[in-house]
């Protein structure tokens, strides 16, 4: 299905001006960027060959809608009322009048055009400087219909890149264990949805038992845990062709996997006589390696973005704690000294830090340290939550929280959350069943 | 000893209530004592954080407990566990044909991959001691739900404590 969506990107004009707005996401934002999305224009024979292949009334504005919700959810850019809007949109696109968005406080503006060519989508964007008076951006996409969304997500990493200065995260995937049932009986699924919680799809039937999904952060696989036939595996999934096989089918239970940053290896855990030690398989030889050789518990592993290091969880100082070793398992070193149990580090996709869960004093807290285990930060607090993923630019992280039930069992829930390294914007992303183990895929278009 | 003093606490309570209210209050009282026996059943039910109660036990056979339960973050076989295993291993010996699955649990207190290893490390540990009292480990393969399929669903540390086990299942 993904390879189908090519996506052609044009430089309509390049214009090297200096970032005139800057957004900086380093800190909690408590000013968003005004930003008004003006509703791409569309001509009137345009608008009627999509609302009759897409069965939506004006493709123009649904796409601006998904670019206004993106901004409105990285919680760097207020998105502004459209009511206020004081130009059309066909004429903003060719040339704002700047004055009329200064009144309504806006800050930056996008403009567009939406046709259908050769049966192909064409939308062409631009963003302007109100201030300043001026065009910072020009680029126009054209690829299939049926595509409008993605291209609403492009268009956001587009505009996020420029006024950020670091690249999206719109265009992405979010594979999660989809869950139904009551708690001692809960049936999971693995589930896939476009980043903005469209698109859901149910991957397995819920007939086994499945946990944590990860994506290759280069291509459209998938590694997970399966206890298809009471045997818990870890499975491989091609997400495009559905084909799944087992990686892991050791003498044992295999888990805890995650792909190499280049993906060509899983590594995971290999459960055997009350111990669990790390291992490495090299998918396309199928050669094993171990990695870790204690008896303690060794679980939880995830590469470095260079591929040189592994940092894991391990109990062998007595409680669960993290750990960074060398890929090939020299030079363990303990990096959480806090008060505290700690689990599930991954490693940021920029390299520089470890997200964590730690459990203190019954509650849970997401975290990050740096990968040498100083500068400890807590971004939030709650009864029950674990399993950050981040997004592939490292600023955000998603993860799941399972809520408290009473003395008769009743209100359990588990919910995706995403939040801001900073420690800003939290968010529930909603799904349509209860949800947990999110994994964020790479950007899918590059 | 700890019963004697919430007694005691308690009926010196209904004594001075007693003289100034009288019986409108006996009732909540009587309530309130109730409930302090209630509480203390439910902390009877644990011998520090393990689960000593029936309540989720099952039986292979009359007098065969089906479980053993843990402590939290441990997989130490407690007196009375090693108890259980030792009546299930006579039974297992005097049932040679049957084979069992013991499945590791963990409470809900803890990271799923990290539990997914403790469960495994429970049953385990309930595995070697029923082979050191002769049931070959042909007979015997482990299975770790970690913290997936709990038997209790409260969040409360007796619903954990219940959860913290090692279930001997009849395979065949």
């Amino acid at each position: 299905m993904i390879r189908t969506f090519f996506i052609f990107v044009f430089l309509i004009l390049s214009f090297n001006a200096k970032a005139l707005i800057e957004v900086d996401i380093t800190r909690g934002n408590l000013n968003p960027l005004p930003i008004a999305v003006s509703p791409l224009s569309i001509d009137e024979e345009s608008r009627k060959n999509f609302e009759k292949i897409l069965k939506k009334k004006n493709i123009g504005s649904e796409i601006s809608i998904i670019v206004e919700k993106n901004l409105k959810t990285s919680g760097l850019f207020n998105p502004l009322n459209k009511d206020a809007f004081l130009q059309a949109p066909d004429i903003a696109n060719l040339k704002p009048r700047f004055e009329d968005w200064n009144l309504i406080k806006a800050q930056a503006l996008i403009t567009g055009k939406v046709n259908l060519i050769n049966e192909k989508l064409r939308v062409e964007f631009r963003l302007w400087d109100v201030l300043a008076g001026k065009e910072m951006m020009a680029l126009a996409f054209t690829t299939v219909p049926n595509n409008w969304r993605r291209v609403g997500h492009i268009i956001t990493d587009k505009v996020y890149e420029r006024l950020t200065g670091e690249k999206g995260y719109f265009d992405t995937r979010i594979i999660y264990v989809a869950e139904e049932g009551p708690k001692t009986q809960r049936i999971k699924k693995l589930a896939i949805m476009d980043q903005d919680g469209a698109n859901n799809k149910f991957l397995t039937l819920g007939n086994e038992l499945v946990l944590t999904p990860r994506f290759n952060p280069t291509s459209q696989m998938v590694t997970y845990l399966s206890y298809f036939r009471n045997l818990p595996r870890v499975y491989l999934l091609d997400i495009e062709t559905g084909m799944q096989e087992v990686v892991g089918d050791f003498p044992g239970m295999t888990f805890a996997p995650r792909f190499s940053p280049d993906g060509k290896k899983i590594i995971m855990s290999f459960a055997k006589d009350g111990n669990s030690d790390i291992y490495t398989m090299d998918l396309e030889n199928r050669i094993v390696e171990k990695i870790t050789n204690h008896p303690s518990i060794d679980t939880s592993p995830s590469y470095s973005p260079d591929g040189k290091y592994i940092s894991f969880n391990s109990d062998r100082s007595g409680y669960q704690q993290i750990y960074t070793m060398d890929s090939n398992g020299k030079n363990v070193k303990r990096i959480s000294f806090g008060k505290g149990l700690y689990g599930t580090p991954v490693w940021s996709p920029r390299g520089d830090l470890i997200a964590f869960t730690k459990l203190h004093k019954g509650k849970f807290y997401i975290g990050v340290m740096r990968t040498d285990g100083s500068g400890e930060r807590l971004l939030t607090e709650n009864f029950y939550q674990e399993a950050p993923s981040w997004s592939p630019n490292g600023r955000v992280l998603i993860f799941y929280r399972e809520t408290k039930t009473d003395d008769k069992g009743e209100g359990f829930s588990a919910k995706l959350w995403s939040i801001d390294l900073t420690g800003y914007n939290e968010r529930l992303v909603v799904t349509p069943t209860d949800a947990s183990d999110p994994s964020w895929s790479s950007l899918l278009s590059n | 000893m700890k019963k004697l003093s919430i007694r005691n606490i308690d009926q010196g309570a209904i004594m001075k209530l007693n003289k100034i209210f009288k019986n409108a209050f006996l009732i909540t009282i009587a309530c309130l004592v109730l409930s302090a026996c209630a509480t203390q059943k439910k902390t009877g039910q644990m011998q520090g954080d393990v689960y000593t109660g029936k309540d989720t036990v099952e039986y292979l056979a009359s007098g065969v407990p089906d479980r053993v339960f843990f402590a939290t973050n441990e997989s130490v076989l407690t007196t009375a566990s090693r108890e259980t295993l030792r009546k299930q291993a006579a039974w297992l010996r005097k049932n040679s044909k049957v084979t069992v699955v013991l499945e590791g649990h963990a409470d809900e207190r803890g990271t799923r991959e990290y539990n997914l290893a403790l469960g495994e490390r429970r049953a385990n540990a309930a595995k070697d001691y029923l082979m050191t009292y002769g049931i070959s480990s042909d007979r015997i393969s482990v299975l770790s739900y970690g913290k997936e399929r709990p038997v209790d669903s409260g969040s409360n540390p007796l619903a954990w404590s219940k959860n913290r086990r090692s279930v001997t299942v009849k395979a065949n």
